[in-house]
């Protein structure tokens, strides 16, 4: 029998269901796998192996009794972010110390009701502040993956760095993850794995510890796409706890792989190509190009002219809404508290104890756009530069594009402790540079494998689709998946 | 636009952050990388343009203004650093 880790969830599901071992086996076969393998990849900072063999158990007892959910008996991994009841959830950042809620979000609710088993909680970048996984109070994740002939670690990309390298290295069968600013593409991408941040409001986004609220929207990476289409359906739902949930009934997002793409309009942006962006990654899109033109979509050139301001916008209005959110931590209700000589010099002294440098950065800028005087001047032009580039979009799909084709990053993994990145913030925020439009316009994004470059490492394209039109996303990257085939890291951990 | 080093310790103070001179001068150089950055925006012609308030032009699902959570005191202190009888427990604010 070949390993248990090595199946996808369409697999784990089909033998499952043919009696060919339990729940409570394949979870045991990830719980050793992860044992085996976490103290080198750090992808987890909490397991569970107690609660996710009492939930395989009760998975295995449910089947028995013939009720079965969609995600029966599947182990996964949880980022850090969502509220899991009475487990470690603290978004990775040291100020949430010890916090175990008394409740569950919506997303990780929908999963075990559907019957999937919890094998713990994924690291990421501290409030999912981070393009590489090292701003978590958890140390860094290490990428399941390295350049041929070096050892070298490398980063799996944030913020859900964790997640990407736990499904990558097979220690879930499939990982919750978040997106703000490009924090699941980026990391699939990284990683050789498949990742969708959906429509804004697909996702309920109850109880998921809040970063940049208009932005924020949960997605699974998963190993193949058909995998991350299983995981959606699951994920996503009408929540009347979250206000910005859209009541659109979610569709069985697995029937729209295998459909053909033939007359589809796939439009290429121009201003995708960025300086000094290497000739692989130009190269790996235009393979992307030549695989869909020969499935028979039509491809067409675009312009988004205001594609170089998005990122700069997002500079101004994540911090400025993660200066709010994050304004609850101080040392009241939950987590640190450091003492002060009164009330004001407790909450300076258990902030500055309590977050990392890149949060402290961000709530500064974030404080210092909203201060009198400067609103006008950053915030309120941010967001007409917002309604701009969401504009871009709605021309383009005005004028019949189905989707939009671009690559996921503009480099593969890079190193751990990278001193070129380490000694400019800026630097590190233009890896989101081809994933954070698409949060700025609320639409929905998938990273799907494309090929590996010259030093091994995996390359990701990106395709960008119209509101709450994922399926179409499904289909597009199904027929890039097919031509490019699956990337699994070669196990040295 | 850039920020001085009396800007970055009221802004640390407005975002009560407690910051060392140290942490303040760093953050001088930081801050005016990020805000050099954003500085690209004031290029953008936006006469006209209405900022954006929603990504998905909606409007916000009201409810029945009913009761349908609550009676759960000790559930909301059980994570608090300091609590007594239900309440959270702060240094002293009024003399």
């Amino acid at each position: 029998m070949t390993e248990l880790t090595s199946l996808t969830i369409a697999e784990a599901r089909e033998k499952l269901k043919a009696k060919e071992f339990t729940s409570v086996e394949l979870t045991k076969a990830y719980l050793d796998a992860i044992e085996a393998a976490n103290g080198v990849l750090n992808a987890y900072v909490a397991v569970t192996p107690e609660k996710a063999l009492e939930m395989a158990k009760s998975s295995d007892e449910r089947r028995a009794a013939g009720r079965v959910g969609a995600l029966e008996g599947i182990p996964l991994g949880i980022k850090d972010l969502f509220g899991t009841r009475d487990v470690h959830t603290q978004a990775c950042s040291h100020i949430l110390d010890g916090f175990k809620p008394k409740y569950e979000s919506t997303v990780s609710q929908n999963l075990w009701d559907d019957g999937a088993v919890m094998l713990g909680k994924l690291n990421m970048d501290e409030f999912a502040m981070g393009s590489s996984n090292e701003t978590s109070h958890y140390g860094a994740v290490i990428n399941p993956w390295k350049a041929k002939g070096s050892n070298q670690q490398l980063v799996p990309g944030g913020s859900s760095g964790g997640s990407a390298a736990a499904v990558a290295a097979h220690l879930c069968a499939g990982a919750t993850a978040t997106d703000t600013g490009g924090s699941i593409r980026q990391p699939a991408a990284f990683t050789g794995t498949v990742g969708i941040k959906p429509t804004y409001g697909r996702c309920s986004r109850w109880g998921i510890v809040a970063f940049a609220s208009s932005l924020d929207q949960a997605g699974p990476i998963a190993r193949d796409v058909r995998d991350a289409a299983i995981m959606l359906k699951s994920m996503a739902s009408i929540d009347l706890k979250d206000t910005t949930s859209v009541d659109i009934p979610v569709p069985d997002y697995e029937a729209s792989l295998g459909q053909s793409v033939k007359g589809m309009k796939i439009g290429i942006p121009k201003e995708y190509r960025v300086d000094g962006m290497p000739e692989e990654i130009e190269a790996l899109w235009q393979q992307g190009i030549a695989w869909l033109k020969d499935a028979g979509a039509e491809i067409v050139d675009i312009t988004l002219p205001h594609t170089k301001y998005a990122l700069p916008a997002y500079y101004i209005v994540a911090p400025a809404e993660a200066s709010s959110n994050l304004a609850r931590y101080d040392g009241v209700r939950y987590g640190l508290r450091v003492d002060g000589k009164d009330i004001i010099d407790m909450y300076e002294k258990t902030r500055a104890a309590g977050f990392g440098q890149e949060v402290k950065r961000r709530i500064m800028i974030g404080t210092y756009v909203l201060s009198a005087g400067y609103y006008d001047a950053y915030y309120l032009r941010a967001q007409k530069v917002r309604t701009l580039i969401k504009r871009d979009f709605e021309t383009v799909f005005d004028a019949g594009v189905d989707a939009i084709l671009t690559p996921a990053t503009p480099s593969s993994a890079f190193g751990v402790a990278d001193e070129n990145l380490a000694s400019d913030p800026v630097k590190m925020y233009l890896n989101d540079i081809f994933t954070v439009t698409v949060n700025m316009a609320g639409l929905p994004g998938i990273a799907v494998p494309a090929g590996l470059d010259h030093k091994g490492l995996p390359l990701g394209l990106q395709l960008i689709g119209k509101p709450f039109e994922e399926e179409t996303l499904f289909r597009t990257a199904h027929v890039i998946e097919k031509a490019a085939g699956r990337f699994t890291p070669a196990k040295w951990w | 636009m850039s920020v001085d080093l009396a800007t970055v310790k009221r802004v640390a103070r407005l975002a009560r952050i407690a910051v060392t001179e140290e942490d303040a001068n760093r953050m001088v150089g930081e801050l005016n990388g990020i805000l050099g950055f954003v500085e690209q925006l004031s290029e953008v012609d936006v006469t006209g343009v209405e900022p954006m308030t929603s990504v998905t032009p909606m409007d916000m699902r009201k409810r029945q203004d009913d009761v349908t959570d609550g009676d759960k005191a000790l559930d909301i202190v059980a994570n608090a650093p300091a609590t007594d009888h239900n309440f959270f427990l702060v240094p002293k604010v009024v003399e």
